[in-house]
């Protein structure tokens, strides 16, 4: 049996470190040992395959409740693609979010702004044939944490995708365009490349947008390509 | 060429897509050598981490409508978890190696920029001592960190340490 073809490893810059003394809370949580690195094999290059029959869209977030959460309702859409431009086909995405007033349905959330009983705060949607998502939902609010004086997180939703195989696992934020505190924000500013920290920033798109009904905002996302990468470094790996 | 989507934390409240019985991938009706597979995530501190999201991934056996293969565990206010599985069997690894059963665990939690990789092996398994990755570690140690121990009648622990004494081998795949 030949052997399965790796993914790449990621470019220099472009995902943040373990231990970064901004964010407090990596201090005790990083390991402090290099990473072992572990030539992939089919434990890394395979990985679940979900289907919506097992695991139910929720492309709606403002249809989860008794009625319509309070908030400026939005549509987030865009495609998943690998490092080849590849689409990523019939992937599950999951998203979570803070509601409008910048609080989580979540108990261990004290924030003192009002709760939310029409949003849980939970999507799930599937990739189509040519890697393209959407989902609906209402546009979540900034809210402190205690992270260092005066510490506030910008307005972003939480995605989580698993790609074709499990070393594509990606957990990201996906930011709004124009908010003031992504230039204080540790979180966002851990990723040292300053083009693949503004690909974290979805762009406001008119196409997206319905015209009498909800603001629309583009978040395209990459997952590793495969493979070797030749001319990089002028060398192939 | 556009460069892969950073990552960034899952954060504290990740727990909005937490479904527990994701943490049974037997809930299907899989049939096989069932498994329990419990641990225990602790801080530089030896504290709890008590937000974690601990991710368990096996290409063995193979996933089917019956077995997802993938299981999502939440550590609770003592920073354990619990999974139920089937056990795996030997993989195939690079060129004519085998790879001794194992589970590939991925740990996200705030204060996690990026994943962390591990691996769950099993002890007493003859293939371990030729395992690629456990076979190239060479302080018995660091390789326990990996293997997890019997814990009852088809129960086995691993816990994992993130940071300081019996740090847990993490991977770079």
């Amino acid at each position: 049996m030949s052997d399965p073809v790796p993914f790449r490893p990621f470019q220099a810059g472009t995902q943040p470190p373990l231990d970064h003394a901004a964010y407090g809370s990596t201090r005790l949580r990083h390991p402090t040992r290099p990473l072992r690195r572990l030539p992939q094999t089919v434990s890394e290059t395979t990985g679940p395959a979900f289907t919506p029959a097992l695991f139910p869209e929720i492309a709606d977030m403002t249809r989860q409740g008794q009625a319509a959460p309070l908030g400026e309702r939005i549509i987030v859409a865009g495609r998943v693609t690998d490092e080849d431009g590849r689409p990523v086909p019939n992937t599950m995405i999951e998203v979570w979010q803070a509601n409008a007033a910048g609080r989580y349905a979540h108990p261990r959330d004290t924030h003192d702004a009002p709760a939310d009983p029409n949003f849980p705060g939970e999507g799930r949607i599937f990739t189509d044939a040519e890697g393209h998502y959407r989902f609906v939902s209402i546009k979540p609010g900034a809210y402190p944490w205690r992270n260092h004086h005066n510490a506030w997180r910008p307005v972003h939703i939480h995605f989580s995708l698993f790609g074709s195989g499990f070393a594509q696992r990606l957990i990201t934020q996906m930011y709004f365009p124009g908010d003031p505190l992504l230039a204080l924000d540790p979180i966002y500013h851990a990723v040292p490349d300053a083009a693949a920290r503004e690909r974290l920033v979805s762009r406001f798109d008119l196409d997206i947008t319905e015209p009498e009904w909800a603001l629309g905002y583009r978040f395209d996302i990459v997952l590793r390509g495969r493979g070797a990468t030749p001319f990089e470094d002028g060398e192939t790996q | 060429m556009p460069a892969a989507t950073a990552s960034q934390t899952i954060g504290p409240y990740w727990h909005l897509i937490e479904h527990a019985e994701w943490a049974d991938l037997t809930r299907f009706g899989a049939e096989g050598e069932r498994i329990t597979v419990t641990g225990r995530v602790t801080d530089g501190e030896g504290a709890p981490v008590s937000d974690a999201a601990v991710e368990i991934w096996q290409s063995s056996p193979p996933a089917d409508g019956h077995f997802p293969g993938y299981g999502r565990a939440a550590t609770d206010a003592e920073g354990r978890f619990r999974f139920t599985t089937l056990k795996p069997q030997a993989e195939p690894g690079l060129g004519n190696q085998t790879q001794a059963p194992h589970l590939s665990v991925v740990l996200l939690a705030r204060g996690l920029m990026t994943a962390l990789r591990t691996r769950l092996y099993f002890e007493g398994e003859a293939l371990n001592e030729t395992d690629p990755l456990l076979s190239a570690i060479a302080d018995p140690a660091e390789r326990a960190t990996l293997i997890a121990r019997p814990a009852g009648p088809g129960g086995w622990t691993l816990d994992i340490r993130l940071q300081g004494e019996g740090e847990t081998v993490f991977l770079e795949v």
